[in-house]
């Protein structure tokens, strides 16, 4: 278009995809947070100049194919087993940076023991938890996370907390093991929230460098195939009724709880 | 003097979410009425308010949008 011809030209470049993230076509549904939540931890690996250090540990879930995206060596773990996995590399190469990528049925559900050892032994890694109430890859089944109410494929009349018990928190519990060193809870739905969590995730990986044990990211994201709504209502949906109760903010830092 | 931004979306990876819309605090983006190779409606500049404010590339899921910004003498 006209108006554009004078601005478009490389030296007026201020923000494009970083190197760190292939070219590939990600295959995550449109308007999905999980392309979002690659990209700020695509772009901190980038700035910290440490993409050859990177090791990924992709779960089950529909950031499986993670590795496909992240243009660093990566890992596929068994479903719920990635913070074992990053355990056994991290150990292995004490000064890269091993990072896992996992949604919450793969953390919180059938991988709640390998997550929680592993932030008791206060292992040197970076755990970015996504966090949308939902399994999103097997067709929207409930999590552990999912919200009293919220209907999903098994709790078709909403969750019920006589039945299916309450939502979990798993993020204020391993507040608790003194082994974390960083634990916050983010969200990357509008701009000003994507820097704020890119912070965090930045701040998670100095901490590694500076081999401080173990740094929680929980990111509160969309999943809005899952809960059947376009990407927008899904974005403003969460912040109603997700935030409320997986409020936004630091919950440790620096080994120290923040007092509400 | 005035600071003037433009972004150029690679229309055929863009999924046409919507996201970028709602992101953008000048209404310089739409949908466009055409489909790419997907099916999907891409996103496209429909005037020239964009500030470079960069708001829009950053919650795009895809990162199919990259942003310029200069000072352009009116
Ligand atoms: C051992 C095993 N059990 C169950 C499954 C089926 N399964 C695949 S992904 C998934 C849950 C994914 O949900 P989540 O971790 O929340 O990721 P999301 O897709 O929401 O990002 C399950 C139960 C599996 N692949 N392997
Ligand atoms: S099913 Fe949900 S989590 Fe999975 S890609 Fe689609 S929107 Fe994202
Ligand atoms: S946010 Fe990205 S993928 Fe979605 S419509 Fe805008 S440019 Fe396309
Ligand atoms: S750079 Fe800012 S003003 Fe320009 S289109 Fe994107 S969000 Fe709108
Ligand atoms: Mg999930």
């Amino acid at each position: 278009m006209i108006f554009n011809q004078e601005i478009i030209k490389p030296e007026n470049l201020v923000y494009t995809k970083t190197k760190v993230l292939t070219d590939n076509v990600m295959h995550y549904c449109p308007g999905c947070g999980h392309g979002r939540i690659h990209r700020i931890v695509a772009e901190v690996i980038e700035e910290m100049g440490i993409q050859d250090k990177a090791i990924c540990i992709a779960p089950v879930g529909c950031s499986v194919l993670a590795y496909n995206y992240f243009n660093v060596d990566s890992l596929g773990a068994a479903h719920g087993r990635a913070p074992a996995l990053a355990t056994a590399i991290q150990r292995l190469y004490p000064d890269n940076h091993v990072f896992t990528y996992q949604g919450d049925g793969d953390l919180a559900a059938i991988g709640t023991a390998e997550t929680m050892h592993a932030c008791n032994r206060g292992e040197n890694i970076v755990i970015i938890f996504v966090n949308n109430g939902i399994y999103g890859m097997t067709g929207g089944q409930m999590a552990p996370t999912t919200l009293i109410g919220m209907k999903t494929a098994t709790s078709p009349y909403g969750r019920d907390i006589h039945l299916h018990g309450y939502p979990l928190r798993i993020t204020e519990l391993l507040a608790d093991l003194p082994g974390t060193y960083f634990i916050t809870r983010q969200s990357v739905h509008t701009p000003a929230a994507v820097r704020k969590a890119k912070k965090a995730v930045e701040m998670a990986f100095q901490n590694q460098k500076n081999k401080k044990g173990t740094s929680f990211i929980e990111i509160v994201s969309n999943c809005n195939s899952g809960w059947k709504m376009s990407a927008p209502d899904a974005n403003k949906w969460m912040e109603e009724n997700m935030f409320p109760k997986y409020p936004i903010g630091d919950i440790k830092v620096d080994g120290v709880k923040v007092s509400k | 003097m005035a600071i003037k931004g433009a972004i150029v979306v690679d229309t055929e990876r863009c999924k046409g979410c919507g996201v970028c819309i709602t992101a953008c605090p000048k209404d310089v983006i739409a949908l466009a009425k055409s489909v790419n190779g997907k099916g999907y409606n891409y996103a496209e500049m429909v005037n020239g308010d964009c500030i470079g404010c960069a708001g829009c590339a950053i919650v795009c899921p895809d990162g199919v949008i990259s942003v310029y910004k200069s000072k352009i003498n009116d």
